[in-house]
């Protein structure tokens, strides 16, 4: 197994489903920062079998809702002088602006730039919203 | 004070829905009484693709309440052709005039504008996704021939799959009280889930079949659409089902005496022309209570008060 040094201070995103943790590392730009981000994929899981996982060397302002969006199972822990301080559990946000875009190709927001384009919560099972402008859903 | 719009048949409530039909009901028995009503107000007729009925529908409703027409029905000769957006568009538009009605191809056009105009503004049809003013056309049409909205047997008849109108005047009509659906559609064209859900969740009945010879007779409303070629993969499938719900005088013999038919037109075939001297048919009726309850919508949306209730 490979050995990834303990985290002194930042993020750890654990049990994200294998496979998501690269998505994850996207949306989150963690390729744009300027600190130490390792991902790890298919680490073995007691209780998923397998699972992704991100650490962080830095202390990030998380998009908790794009995390949400993605994979809603995920724990995402504060680690401060190598202890854990804070650990946050998520729940689909019942609104999301900023981080959808709507694939109805029929949408006006498809042919007009339209900035802050609201997102509804339909189905919290599937992750599934409805854009305010023609209720067709989407998920991320 | 914020302008008040009309982008889908859930923005009004069904006592504002009510009082806009009295409304209608009272335009369409003194219409002289109301010819003035809109005098000095302008309307704004934005079509962003064509429409004969639904745009002279609107603007002879405003011609009739006294006001005024500006717009446009072609948008290569509006300032979209120089690429203005459709959110400048409404804002400049809503300085010249009192109230807008918009219909584009795009989904969710008038709902944009309303963030934009400062004057109300009237979804006429965008794209595929609402066109609300069908719905209280469909209403006022059923509230002139029966007492009121209430304990009808709706069945709904044709392309139920794609018709967002059926799927709209469904959705409005549930949340009227006792009302029951029976969905006629061949299998490939059945109503969608989520309309059943949304149905579900309210507890109202419906029930599905492919039979309109065995259903019209329980039937107080028959609502038809058309049966759309283009919906086919298969042309076998199309030429199969196209004949099956032509409504004839031979269906409507199994009908009730006081059922009427309903359709927001244009027909192809779907209803054969042998009908349309039957008392119950008015879907040429329809047409002019569209006009009505637009008479009475703008009014509503500029805040007119009524003459006859002062």
């Amino acid at each position: 197994m490979i050995n990834v040094s303990k985290l002194k201070k930042g993020i750890v995103i654990d049990h994200i489903t294998a496979g998501k943790g690269y998505k994850i590392f996207r949306q989150l730009n963690l390729d744009e920062l300027d600190a130490v981000v390792v991902l790890m994929r298919n680490v073995d899981s007691a209780k998923k079998g397998k699972k992704d996982l991100i650490k962080i060397e830095t202390d990030l302002q998380i998009n908790f809702d794009v995390l949400a969006l993605i994979d809603p199972g995920v724990t995402v822990t504060y680690v401060l002088d190598g202890e854990k301080v804070k650990k946050v559990k998520l729940t689909p946000p019942n609104e999301v602006i900023d981080i959808l875009s709507c694939k109805n190709p029929r949408c006006i927001t498809n042919q007009e730039h339209i900035e802050h384009v609201h997102f509804r919560l339909v189905n919290a099972e599937k992750k599934l919203y409805a854009c305010e402008f023609c209720d067709a859903q989407t998920s991320l | 004070m914020e302008s008040r719009h009309l982008l889908q048949p859930s923005d009004f409530s069904i006592a504002e829905i009510n009082d806009m039909l009295r409304l209608a009901k009272r335009i369409i028995q003194n219409p002289i009484a109301y010819s003035e009503v809109c005098k000095g107000k302008v309307l704004a007729s934005l079509f962003y693709e064509p429409s004969t009925r639904t745009k002279f529908s609107f603007d002879t409703a405003m011609l009739r309440l006294g006001g005024q027409v500006i717009g446009f029905s072609d948008p290569t000769t509006s300032s979209t052709a120089k690429g203005e957006t459709v959110a400048d568009s409404a804002l400049t538009i809503s300085k010249y005039a009192d109230i807008i009605v918009v219909r584009h191809p795009k989904e969710g056009t008038a709902r944009l504008m309303s963030k934009h105009a400062e004057c109300p503004v009237i979804n006429a049809g965008d794209g595929g996704h609402m066109h609300p003013t069908q719905t209280l056309t469909d209403l006022l049409t059923i509230v002139s021939y029966k007492p009121e909205i209430k304990d009808l047997t709706v069945g709904v008849c044709g392309d139920l799959k794609f018709g967002r109108t059926i799927h709209s005047l469904v959705t409005c009509l549930a949340r009227f009280e006792n009302i029951r659906f029976v969905f006629i559609s061949p299998d490939e064209l059945k109503m969608p889930v989520y309309v059943k859900d949304e149905l579900n969740k309210m507890g109202v009945e419906y029930t599905e079949t492919s039979s309109l010879d065995e259903s019209i007779g329980s039937l107080d409303i028959l609502y038809m659409s058309r049966v759309q070629r283009e919906r086919f993969i298969s042309e076998e499938d199309y030429l199969r089902l196209k004949d099956y719900f032509i409504l004839t005088k031979e269906k409507m013999k199994h009908a009730k005496e006081d059922m009427i038919v309903m359709h927001p037109l244009p027909r192809v075939n779907e209803i054969a022309t042998e009908v349309d001297s039957d008392p119950r048919a008015v879907y040429f009726h329809q047409v002019k209570y569209g006009m009505y309850v637009r008479m009475a919508l703008i009014m509503t949306l500029l805040g007119i008060k009524d003459p006859l209730c002062e």
